[in-house]
């Protein structure tokens, strides 16, 4: 044991260096514990917030963003912000909010050139291929195209009017007889500026930019679209339909291709009006009648 | 031994107030200038410096990128960083190694302002006591915070870094932020002794490493006129750097401090009132080894 004794000194010097390393590695261990649990919190995005044109998915933006602000001093309508600590952005990152300060959209984009890093993707120079986010109609029960009055706000301060924003004319139940002029947005040609919403005129606007993953949803991988598929073959791709053969009085016939039951009336002289040709069919005018006679078979 | 009475008396005795405050007053007129150029641009329009610390614009031309950033950047494993980013890192790299990495510290760091608002109340206020943390904790602070970044894959702890807050703050505007500055402040003044800064702070680890080859360093080499007054020790944020190099000569240490934890800020330099300290290479400057030098260079053109 004398080995022991002899060694006290260096021994008692390694225990206090391992428990000191212990103790700092324990607490900076711990604060980084903390910092990444709190990461995870606010790297969530307020969806009203919107990211400048250009940006990286989220992830790949929260990799990258040096969270400078060169975008936001060389955004000519001062519209970017930097988040606060504890805002619902993360610290330090840019972002604009529709409602008060929509992107103007800008043909030279600006903001894009000056970020050091390419978290704002330097390969967008075209500035009608942002996407933001997405312009959404989110309430149809306030848009007040929807209660048939004139508006098009949305669609008329669209900088992509026509394409981002069409007008849907529809039928007013109500009224009866006047038409409504309902916006639709189209996502592939919506960047998500806001102006829309900005201009909406309701109190709470009932068109708002949401980000892609909120605005969107995402068919399958595994559906195939039938009639596009067809159309890039050039033909159908699975074996033809059976020509439905069809029981039909003299002189009709039925077309597959689209035109339906035809009257060919040169070989049926007796059926020269489509009247005439109802009284032939199996089925009375009145729908009522079918009901009526099934009814009566069963008695 | 000749303990100071009133600390830094005998330096503004000496050598006149400006001497005892060179480099202090100095170091603050580049912190502050810094933000002002910073400033010019959205109070006046003059864009000199646009951006902040993290990255900028000098004249609208030169990027500069922080290179601690820059490392918390590749640890996310982000792999399509831009030149601009690159160039700017490799420019502020360069930078701080030639002219001392923690020169950043004390001559650059808006936080630096506020620690040493701390450390002077903690002074007038004689607080003693407080936390201690093993010196080296700061480096564990840089191997934690790329650890999460790697691990999180997003720059984590730039969600939280004071330095990076204030500059931003004091730049962009901010709130809640300043809750962190006060943190910061209480606890220098309250917890921890230098507590941010010498302790804590990873971004001052990064610049730690750099520092330690950079080749403009202060130097002692007078430390023979050293009365023991020990003024230099209470003012240095760094102090235990010191009594080795100032008294090292008998055990043939260099009179150059090596230490990559120099803060390069000049403090001990201005307080010294036997002009002991002074800026200079870390190479051996000394007569003998200047004459050593010549002789060597003389045999070498004999011999050739």
């Amino acid at each position: 044991m004398s080995d022991s004794t002899s060694n006290k000194p260096a021994s008692k010097g390694r225990r206090r260096f391992l428990i000191d390393s212990a103790r700092t590695a324990c607490g900076v261990g711990l604060l980084g514990l903390g910092i990444g649990i709190y990461s995870k919190s606010a790297s969530s995005m307020a969806p009203m917030a919107i990211r400048p044109p250009g940006a990286l998915d989220e992830a790949d933006f929260l990799a990258s963003c040096t969270r400078c602000g060169l975008c936001v001093r060389d955004c000519p309508y001062n519209i970017l912000k930097l988040a606060d600590v504890g805002d619902d952005v993360p610290t330090g990152t840019p972002y604009f909010m529709a409602r008060t300060d929509p992107c103007e959209m800008c043909e030279d984009i600006p903001c894009i050139p000056v970020c050091p890093t390419g978290a704002l993707d330097h390969a967008l120079t075209n500035i009608n291929d942002a996407r933001m986010g997405l312009a959404v109609v989110v309430d149809q029960e306030t848009c007040i195209a929807f209660l048939g009055l004139r508006c098009e706000v949305c669609f008329n301060v669209c900088p992509i009017r026509g394409d981002a924003i069409t007008l849907d004319y529809r039928h007013n139940e109500r009224s009866g007889k006047h038409a409504l002029f309902i916006p639709i947005v189209h996502s592939d040609a919506c960047t998500g500026c806001g102006l829309c919403e900005r201009a909406c005129i309701l109190d709470e606007a009932a068109i708002k930019i949401f980000p892609m993953h909120l605005a969107k949803g995402e068919l399958g991988k595994h559906y195939r679209l039938g009639w596009e598929k067809k159309n890039e073959a050039g033909e159908s791709l699975v074996t033809p339909d059976q020509e439905h053969r069809y029981n039909l009085p003299e002189g009709m016939r039925y077309d597959h291709t689209g035109e339906g039951l035809i009257f060919d009336q040169a070989n049926a002289p007796a059926m020269t009006t489509p009247d005439a040709a109802m009284q032939e069919t199996p089925f009375s005018s009145n729908p009522l009648d079918t009901l009526k006679k099934g009814i009566q078979e069963a008695d | 031994m000749a303990r100071y009475t009133v600390l830094g008396a005998e330096a503004i005795r000496k050598k006149g107030w400006w001497q005892a405050h060179k480099w202090l007053i100095l170091r603050r007129i580049s912190q502050i200038g810094i933000l002002l150029l910073f400033m010019l641009g959205p109070w006046a329009g003059i864009w000199i410096l646009k951006g902040n610390l993290s990255s900028s614009l000098l004249f609208d031309v030169v990027p500069m990128t922080d290179p601690f950033v820059f490392l918390q950047m590749l640890a996310t494993g982000y792999g399509a960083i831009a030149s601009e980013a690159v160039t700017g890192a490799l420019i502020i790299l360069a930078f701080y190694l030639l002219f001392g990495g923690r020169l950043f510290c004390s001559w650059v760091c808006p936080v630096n302002l506020v620690t040493d608002a701390s450390f002077w109340l903690r002074r007038r206020l004689d607080i003693r006591t407080g936390a201690n943390f093993l010196r080296n904790t700061k480096y564990w602070m840089l191997g934690m915070v790329l650890l999460v970044s790697a691990v999180s894959g997003t720059m984590v702890y730039e969600l939280i870094n004071p330095v990076s807050i204030l500059h931003r703050g004091i730049l962009f505007g901010m709130g809640v932020g300043w809750l962190v500055i006060a943190g910061i402040f209480l606890f220098d003044v309250f917890v921890a002794k230098r507590g941010w800064c010498t302790h804590l702070c990873p971004m001052g680890a990064f610049y730690g490493l750099l520092g330690k080859v950079s080749p403009i360093r202060v130097r002692a080499d007078d430390r023979s006129k050293c009365d023991d007054c020990a003024e230099c020790f209470v003012v240095c944020p760094e102090p235990q750097i010191i009594p080795a190099i100032l008294k090292g000569e008998k055990k043939g240490i260099p009179p150059v401090i090596l230490s990559g934890e120099c803060t390069n800020c000049g403090r001990c330099i201005d307080i010294c009132g036997k002009e002991v300290f002074h800026f200079g290479l870390r190479f051996d400057q000394s007569k003998a080894a200047l004459s050593k030098q010549e002789k060597n260079a003389a045999l070498l053109k004999q011999k050739l």
